[in-house]
């Protein structure tokens, strides 16, 4: 494997989903101040709450993990948002300061 | 996603492919388009736009909102000569997540033992560089000081227009290098592009942080150059 494949969600994703398991993937679609994870960066999840990737520096992860369990049983993607102003809603926030809007959908 | 689409672009990275991912956030439905694939309407005019900057971005098509996701090629290192800095870049590259690839004809340098678990091509560049041709995610750094060796490389690194082109070499070293380049046909904008003296300037003395200086240069002209395509 080279350096550039190791870690790679995008690859583990595929092999997960040939391998006969259920996968989402989650991406950061928009971000705002300072997120600590750039648009387009990638999460993938399976169906056992395992995972490989990030969409923020570990803040919110464990929130779109649960997320993407729930879409990969009901297989209709989700839009979630993070930040500074949802703490009260989510529970779980960027201490950064920023904001990202996270997108999961499940790999069919 | 499908799992087919999902494939179809892991094969497009492997095989160092641009390509976006536009996904319909309404309607959820994904497509995949590879570089030079034509993509009519406002769409192909988004789809061209994230090509060009390699940025991820949001986009409204007719009413609907599109997420673009760029991929593109990761970068990668191809360093001409196996040499003592090139022990010391071969091991740094892989922890900043660059792919490295020596090549050298001379088997007294390009030997296994010097360069375990390396990808090292003991071939002539111009012979080597036919089969796998450089392209705009590759950085060069020609280290050998041998004409014979280097310049061809270094012409065809700044002929496809890599990212990073570096020389190892004195100024003296340097001048005549340039003569030569004239005379394969580069010209003065793309010759001044190269690197020379090699690596940033951290007074780098020993073989290593010679290697550690020209990975952060390479570093530095990735993250430039998007910068500069932003715009």
């Amino acid at each position: 494997m080279t350096a550039s494949e190791i870690l790679d969600p995008l690859l583990t994703a595929q092999t997960w989903r040939e391998g006969g398991r259920e996968v989402a993937i989650a991406t950061v679609v928009e971000t705002w101040g300072s997120a600590p994870r750039p648009s387009g960066s990638h999460l993938v999840i399976d169906g056992d709450g395992n995972f490989e990737g990030s969409v923020s520096g570990g803040c919110v992860e464990g929130a779109v993990i649960t997320e993407a369990l729930d879409v990969i049983t009901s297989g209709v993607p989700k839009m979630l948002e993070f930040g500074v102003a949802d703490e009260a809603a989510w529970r779980v926030g960027l201490s950064c300061g920023g904001k990202i809007r996270v997108y999961v959908e499940r790999l069919a | 996603m499908e799992l087919e689409t999902l494939a179809k672009l892991n094969m497009a990275r492997q095989a160092r492919k641009a390509a976006v991912v536009a996904t319909d956030l309404s309607g959820g439905v994904v497509r995949l388009i590879l570089e030079g694939e034509p993509v009519p309407g406002p769409l192909g005019e988004e789809v061209a736009k994230a090509f060009r900057s390699g940025k991820a971005a949001m986009a409204e098509v007719d009413g609907r909102s599109f997420f673009l996701n760029v991929h593109l090629p990761p970068p990668r290192i191809v360093v001409i000569g196996a040499v003592h800095i090139s022990q010391a870049l071969a091991r740094l590259a892989p922890v900043a997540g660059y792919d490295l690839t020596i090549i050298d004809p001379r088997t007294a340098f390009a030997t296994e033992e010097r360069f375990e678990g390396v990808e090292l091509i003991a071939d002539w560049p111009e012979d080597v560089l036919r089969e796998r041709p450089l392209d705009a995610y590759t950085a060069l750094a020609a280290v050998t000081h041998d004409p014979k060796i280097d310049d061809f490389a270094l012409s065809e690194a700044l002929r496809v227009g890599c990212f990073y082109v570096g020389a190892l070499g004195s100024r003296k070293t340097h001048a005549k290098r340039v003569e030569r380049l004239k005379g394969l046909g580069r010209s003065d904008e793309e010759i001044g592009r190269i690197a020379a003296p090699i690596g940033l300037d951290i007074a780098a003395a020993s073989p290593a942080e010679i290697a550690l200086a020209t990975l952060a240069q390479i570093v530095q002209a990735f993250r430039r150059r998007d910068l500069v395509t932003d715009g």
